[in-house]
């Protein structure tokens, strides 16, 4: 069945009615969802993080557009898919890393993430998570140097790394961290301090975002109010996001009451680092998840005890990038193996079908 | 299409339903406080001898000759058929080819209406059920060339004789009318209540069914409330109010939502001992065997906003669909009326078509409503899993789409492509806009074809 010959009869059969909830539509409120996490950003992070976010969604949709004008195609801009992980690169990169390596990361995104696979609706994973997977390796030194959050001249001076001429090593930070920081700043996030120290942080802080950490994901309850507007706009599956949070509080739940000076507790768990943000963004990715009920609680469950194996007994402080890449890596199987059970199916059928899969 | 948000019922979630499913806007405004009306006949009737399912029926009228309007003028051939009535009072022209709403032109008595002829029913005798058995029963139902007017148009008398070893225990009859638009039950069971009872007595007698339940959605509760009256004191037969969801309407969701058992895929549903009759079958069954009388006329939705004067209006058999538009002040063509409702309806190849008795109702749609709802902009696949989460069957659309576009027909077994229904809620919800029950259409025809080619 071509295309052409499907839109030719398509326009005169059944059903006559449409949702008005297109791809288009949902991806637009999608980026609706994200502004408030990005204004938040930038009050956090200040100018540095407003020119992040320009950059790496303006690079993300010249490289799309660009694409399509050579591939000779309709330009697939207009879906919106590709500013939601242009945006999303950039919440997940750190305020201050050079400007052109963001670029960078953000262009892997859209065309090794994206293009590459077949663009929307064939990535087998998370484009932004793609980028960042790359960058975290080309780059990563810069990846983990972090900076504090609210620092007073925010507004009006970039972090200097920001600006770092294209193609160099950014310099050091120490000089100029060490005039504008406050006293006691170690250079590290929250969840680096669990795992170097056993620190953890006040709750409040993780809860509200003052902390250090990538541009967007520090606001553990703004991103959870902006993924709830989604929910009710019923554009987003909450059960991705409920599956991951009550798995990685549970699972780090059991680890925290064998040992309390060892393990986080489930608050921290919850609200350090990209968990809030990947469990509400990114993990409900709809291409890069399975699409049926039962598949999708799986995919919940597995990326949430993955996040805190990773965190806990993993060689890094950060599990969640991983985390749900290997879920999106497993999910066409889990999708395979969670197909809906038929109504009125019998027993034959039912035999079939498991030979089917 | 929202010309109308949808109506809050918050008490809805309390209420029995099927799983999945979707809620489009219902659109029952146009005509659902309006009573049944007669429209005037027109000066020529087209009367289809194919208007059920399995073989047309045999004329016994020859071009010339008069006919009595409630007369019958063609016979059932053989036991899947349905006998046909005269209309109208007039003269038989001709036997010729006219068009159907499915397409392809098909044989049809045309019978010229006598002008000022009182076209009352004189046609038939006075019956008494109660002495009837269950054959003479059934043969009378035959005779009254009922078949289910719900859309379907399969011969009642069949679905009375279930196969061997069958044994009905409750006999469901269907007043969900879930389509959005389509008000012909909801008039039906309010304007007719006593007819529907009767009819259902008249059911359960035939199966012997010691119970039946009338079930309808929330949104018709003044319906609910109608026939609660008129219910029999003994209890045999209650009303049961469910959730307003589409396909609620579907056999097998009814039976799912109103006595919670699961028709087997590819068996009938008394099976399970259940029989499903529609709401417009029922009444007119209960209207016309005490009398003897056949199936002449139906109640018609005329509805939509690109008609002046929608309602719910009695009309005979075989009027054509251009006079009735005429009548109602409708000038456009043939190009946006759809018949049935909109989410299985089709569209209407010409204003030449005549009434069957099938077709419950007419949805004119403006030309700008067309293009909003048709020319959907269409994108790849997002595997966001809509509607796997509306499929009522419980099927994955979303791989059938995709084992479709890549024309592999046979592999759709696997997936329970034959238990799709087309319900159209996978296409409904699909963002991408991906023509899916489209496919699926053209799927099952594929895979039919190349099993009888390689068996
Ligand atoms: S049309 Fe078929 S596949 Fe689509 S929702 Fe209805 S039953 Fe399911
Ligand atoms: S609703 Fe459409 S886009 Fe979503 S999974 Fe189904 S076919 Fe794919």
């Amino acid at each position: 069945m071509s295309q052409a010959a499907a839109s030719s009869i398509e326009l005169r059969t059944s059903p006559h009615l449409r949702s008005p909830k297109t791809v288009d539509v949902i991806m637009r409120n999608v980026v609706y969802a994200l502004l408030p996490i990005c204004a938040f950003a930038v009050w956090n992070f200040g100018i540095s993080a407003l020119a992040l976010i320009v950059v790496c969604t303006g690079v993300a949709v010249l490289t799309e557009h660009v694409y399509c004008v050579f591939a000779k195609k309709p330009t697939t801009v207009g879906d919106w898919s590709v500013v939601i992980t242009g945006i999303l690169v950039a919440l997940i990169l750190p305020p201050a890393l050079p400007l052109w390596m963001a670029a960078v990361t953000s262009f892997i995104s859209v065309a090794l993430g994206k293009i590459f696979f077949g663009g929307l609706g064939y990535n087998v994973f998370n484009p932004a998570l793609v980028g960042r997977a790359f960058s975290q390796v080309a780059f990563t030194l810069p990846m983990t140097t972090w900076t504090p959050a609210q620092l007073p001249g925010r507004f009006f001076e970039f972090i200097p790394t920001s600006l770092t001429i294209p193609f160099l090593e950014p310099g050091s930070l120490q000089g100029w961290l060490s005039s504008v920081a406050p006293d006691g700043w170690t250079g590290a996030t929250p969840l680096q301090l669990m795992k170097s120290e056993q620190t953890g942080t006040e709750v409040s802080q993780l809860l509200f975002g003052s902390v250090a950490g990538s541009t967007g994901e520090t606001a553990a309850v703004l991103i959870l109010v902006c993924g709830l507007y989604l929910v009710v706009r019923k554009m987003m599956n909450w059960r991705i996001t409920f599956s991951i949070l009550v798995t990685a509080a549970l699972f780090s739940w059991l680890f925290y009451v064998i040992d309390p000076s060892q393990y986080p507790d489930p608050v921290f768990m919850l609200g350090a680092g990209s968990l809030m943000l990947g469990a509400v963004f990114m993990a409900t990715d709809m291409v890069s998840s399975p699409e049926t009920r039962l598949g999708v609680w799986v995919y919940g469950v597995f990326i949430g005890v993955m996040v805190v194996v990773i965190r806990l007994f993993g060689g890094l402080p950060e599990g969640v990038m991983y985390a749900i890449l290997l879920g999106n890596a497993v999910s066409p199987l889990i999708s395979r193996v969670t197909q809906p059970k038929t109504y009125g199916a019998v027993r034959k059928n039912r035999k079939q079908a498991k030979e089917g899969v | 299409m929202s010309s109308t948000a949808h109506t809050f019922r918050p008490l809805s979630i309390f209420r029995k339903s099927f799983s999945h499913g979707i809620h489009p806007a219902e659109n029952k405004h146009y005509t659902e406080h309006k009573p049944i009306e007669r429209l005037p006949f027109p000066s020529e009737l087209y009367v289809l001898l194919s208007q059920h399912a399995g073989k047309p029926a045999v004329p016994l009228v020859k071009p010339g000759q008069e006919v009595v309007r409630g007369e019958p003028v063609a016979r059932a051939d053989g036991f899947v058929s349905a006998p046909l009535h005269a209309p109208a009072t007039g003269v038989v022209k001709r036997i010729d080819l006219v068009p159907t709403s499915k397409g392809p032109r098909k044989e049809a008595l045309v019978i010229q209406v006598y002008p000022g002829e009182t076209q009352e029913v004189l046609y038939g005798q006075d019956r008494d059920i109660d002495a009837m058995s269950k054959q003479e029963l059934i043969q009378a139902v035959q005779d009254s060339g009922l078949v289910g007017l719900g859309g379907a148009a399969f011969p009642t008398h069949v679905k009375l004789s279930p196969p061997e070893g069958h044994v009905i225990d409750t006999v469901l009859i269907n007043g969900c009318e879930c389509e959005p638009y389509l008000t012909t039950d909801q008039r039906l069971m309010i304007d007719q209540a006593a007819d529907l009872i009767e009819g259902t007595k008249i059911l359960m007698k035939i199966l012997g069914a010691p119970r039946a339940i009338i079930g309808t959605e929330d949104n018709k509760i003044a319906s609910a409330e109608a026939i609660k009256k008129v219910l029999p004191a003994d209890g045999t037969i209650t009303v049961q109010v469910v959730r307003t969801k589409y396909p609620q309407g579907a056999e097998k969701m009814l039976a799912k939502a109103l006595v919670n058992r699961e028709i087997p895929s590819g068996q009938y549903p008394s099976s399970v001992g259940l029989a499903v009759f529609n709401v417009a079958t029922t009444v007119e069954l209960g209207q016309l065997l005490p009398k003897g009388q056949g199936v002449i006329e139906r109640v018609v939705t005329i509805t939509g906003p690109g008609v002046d004067k929608p309602g719910n209006y009695i009309v005979p058999i075989g009027t054509p669909l251009r006079f009735i538009m005429k009548k109602l002040g409708y000038e456009g063509s043939a190009k946006h009326l759809i018949t049935g409702g909109p989410m299985m309806g089709d569209t209407v190849s010409s204003l030449d078509v005549p009434i069957t008795k099938g077709c419950g109702g007419f949805l004119v749609l403006t030309p700008q409503q067309f293009e909003e709802n048709t020319l959907s902009e269409r994108f790849p696949c997002i595997s966001c899993g809509s509607c796997v989460d509306a499929c009522p069957m419980h099927l994955n659309p979303a791989q059938l789409g995709k084992l479709a576009a890549k024309r592999m027909y046979l592999d759709m077994d696997k997936y329970h492509l034959f238990d799709c229904f087309e319900c159209g809620c996978c296409s409904y919800v699909c963002p991408a806009g991906i023509p899916l029950v489209q496919y699926f259409r053209v799927s099952k025809k594929m895979n039919r074809e190349m099993k009888a080619a390689s068996p």
